[in-house]
């Protein structure tokens, strides 16, 4: 794993004077699970497309196993693609689709047979030999346009959103099939996708894109429990994304009340942007009359201090039932706070809420230009 | 084809009409049916009877076309052994053939290009490319023939003789064929599925090869059509040839003209009855294909 198999270095590249990449830096791994993820016009696609040969970078270099491949033709170099609508062709059969890369290589006839059977057999569709595409779902024509990038054992397989065009259950499937594939193939698999499960489902590393520039380079878990910034926390999952102080280490303000949380080393009194993920808040029902100091607020009260020193008051003000949970609507604040919860709260309840310390994402404002952080108003 | 379109949406309007018979009093009904029947057929009348009228008489035994003197083949013996109607029916195959087969690899050569172009000045190209068909013959023609001549001319001054003839009207003929080829090759190449071909790129093919095995067969029934539409062209062009042609050289349609001239030969019936049915058939068989790419999207024409 330590391997580094493919570097990029400095890559810019722009479209009629449209910068899509502004001097990108990354490295991949031999047998790694990269998974390129952002919105649409992030450059995702675009470095995909360097890497497959099919756009030269304005300035940079593109270094495989050691070697510059930056103005390598794409039918010389190790690697293979899996387009995003399959692109099989459509006047071969299964069998002549998958050998196509073969035939080229000038293989034995007993060689693409055996390697025909041998790809079939790995993406489950044996004794598709003589079907033609059209007569195929879009599920199983993703899984033959794989199996005819892998016959040709390339080092890495290039994947540009495979699974966008499938509905939803095939697409869990199909991820599982392609961890699976890469653990069986053993070689390094590239992905680009805008669906944040799908990326953190079946990634080693993801590298979270936007505007041109990379936001962050972490393991699933990195990215979804310490986002970098505000993008990403947006990005990645529903997020709570609010204006807060951070009064000193372990203490920040947020709408002018005080929370117990975990980050050091801000400073203090310095702005900064804290994410709380809507599945970390609680919620505790007080009944609509109680009055502040009465028995039934203050049992909901000591019930909601245990969780933080801080909380807030809030009204649930919309709520749609998802099958596993709720997703809840909270106004406090003048700030409308998405929860997820499995507990039900009717419309109109007013609830005391706050979160754990623990659960409290305190990100720097991006200052510099440098940063290049684009806050989530911006994106939307 | 506008024959078959009509003959079959007739009959789709009276089925209409007699659904709702209580709305309309059946004799009205009966009356407008027949006066529909009576329009259709005159106006058919109008369009083939010239056409009927010739190749009747290219049948005709008697050489004046006031009397009817039984049924004969002899036009048509006489014709296949005069050599100088054969000579010309040589020539129009082979300028048909070959222009067409000319303006088809231009074509596709230009389509090809014309889509790697931005935008804009692919449509102001094609919007170009729409004129020389929209254009008079007799202006393409003449100014075919002044191009020649001036060419001639300044070629002259190294000794160099362009001579009107075969060349000249194969020039012509790729000239105003290229659109047509370009206009049904076009749509075509639009639908192709671009990464298709950097799959094959990316499977180790070279762009010749992707080209060759992957975007040929693809666009395969827009390069036949186009050809086919070149080929019928010029197989019954007159005017350009006409003018570009110079003396000695003749096609079927110069040929017809120049003979008509002379006085009428009942040969000449033969000559552009042949002339109409090879048309007609390339037609046929041109609109089946079209008919059958649009029902099932797949063509073999």
């Amino acid at each position: 794993m330590s391997n580094k198999l493919i570097d990029l270095q400095h890559i810019t590249k722009a479209f009629d004077g449209n910068v899509v990449l502004d001097d990108l830096n990354l490295y991949i791994r031999e047998n790694e699970f990269l998974t390129l993820l952002g919105p649409s016009g992030c450059g995702k696609t675009t470095t995909l497309r360097i890497l497959g040969g099919f756009e030269t970078p304005d300035k940079g270099r593109v270094i495989f196993d050691g070697a510059d491949i930056t103005d390598l033709a794409p039918n010389k170099r190790q690697l293979n693609t899996v387009f995003q609508k399959y692109a099989l062709f459509a006047h071969m059969s299964i069998a002549e689709n998958i050998a196509f890369g073969l035939k080229i290589r000038k293989k034995s006839p007993e060689y693409i047979r055996d390697k025909i059977r041998y790809a079939l057999k790995l993406v489950n569709l044996e004794g598709f030999e003589d079907r033609m595409p059209d007569s195929l779902s879009g599920g199983q024509q993703q899984r033959i346009a794989i199996a005819r990038a892998i016959v040709n054992e390339p080092k890495v397989l290039l994947l540009d959103e495979p699974l966008g065009a499938l509905d939803l259950k095939l697409r869990q499937d199909m991820q599982y099939e392609l961890i699976r594939l890469k653990n069986e193939l053993g070689i390094t698999f590239i992905y680009v996708t805008h669906d944040q499960e799908e990326a953190l489902t079946m990634s080693d590393t993801i590298v979270v894109m936007n505007q041109g520039y990379i936001q962050q380079i972490g393991t699933p878990e990195d990215i979804y429990n310490e986002p970098q910034n505000a993008f990403v926390a947006d990005f990645i999952g529903d997020s709570n994304i609010v204006n807060g102080t951070m009064i000193q280490d372990r203490l920040v303000e947020i709408f002018g009340v005080r929370y117990a949380c975990v980050d050091t080393g801000f400073g203090t009194n310095k702005p900064v942007d804290v994410v709380i993920r809507p599945e970390d808040l609680e919620l505790v029902a007080v009944p609509e009359d109680a009055q502040k100091g009465s028995p039934e607020y203050e049992s909901a009260r000591s019930r909601i201090v245990q969780i933080n020193p801080g909380y807030f008051e809030g009204t649930v003000s919309h709520i749609i039932f998802k099958g596993m949970h709720y997703e809840m609507e909270v106004q406090a604040h003048g700030f409308e706070w998405l929860v997820l919860s499995t507990r039900m709260f009717q419309v109109g309840t007013r609830v005391l809420m706050s979160v754990d310390p623990f659960n409290i994402q305190i990100m720097h404002k991006p200052e510099s230009e440098d940063e290049k952080a684009v806050s989530m108003d911006e994106n939307l | 084809m506008f024959f078959c379109d009509l003959t079959n949406r007739e009959p789709v309007t009276s089925l209409r009409i007699a659904r709702q018979p209580q709305i309309l009093d059946s004799e009205g009904f009966e009356l407008r049916k027949l006066l529909s029947r009576v329009y259709l057929i005159f106006i058919f009348i109008l369009l083939y009877a010239p056409i009927a009228v010739l190749i009747v008489l290219s049948f005709n035994n008697s050489r004046t076309r006031a009397k009817w003197g039984g049924f004969t083949m002899k036009w048509y013996v006489s014709m296949f052994q005069d050599e100088v109607v054969m000579a010309a029916l040589f020539n129009t195959l082979l300028v048909a053939v070959l222009s067409a087969l000319i303006a088809t690899v231009l074509g596709l050569m230009a389509s090809v290009s014309l889509l790697a172009m931005k935008r804009k000045a692919r449509n102001v190209i094609l919007s170009m490319l729409n004129i020389p068909m929209l254009n008079a013959e007799i202006v393409t023609g003449i100014s075919l023939m002044l191009i020649f001549i001036a060419v001639g001319q300044f070629l002259s001054r190294w000794g160099y003789m362009i001579e009107f003839g075969f060349g000249t009207v194969l020039i012509g003929h790729i000239t105003f064929n290229i659109p047509y080829t370009v206009l049904s090759i076009m749509p075509k190449l639009r639908q192709i599925n671009i990464s298709t071909y950097e799959a094959a790129l990316d499977l180790g093919a070279s762009r010749w090869l992707a080209f060759r095995k992957i975007i040929l067969p693809d666009i395969m029934p827009g390069v036949l059509s186009g050809f086919m539409l070149a080929f019928t062209l010029s197989l019954d062009d007159f005017v350009i040839t006409h003018f570009t042609k110079g003396p000695g050289f003749d096609t079927l349609s110069t040929k017809i003209y120049t003979e008509v001239r002379k006085g009428i030969k009942p040969e000449m019936y033969a000559l552009s009855t042949l002339l109409f049915v090879s048309v007609l058939v390339l037609l046929l068989i041109f609109g089946r294909g079209n008919r059958k790419k649009s029902m099932t999207g797949l063509v073999r024409i």
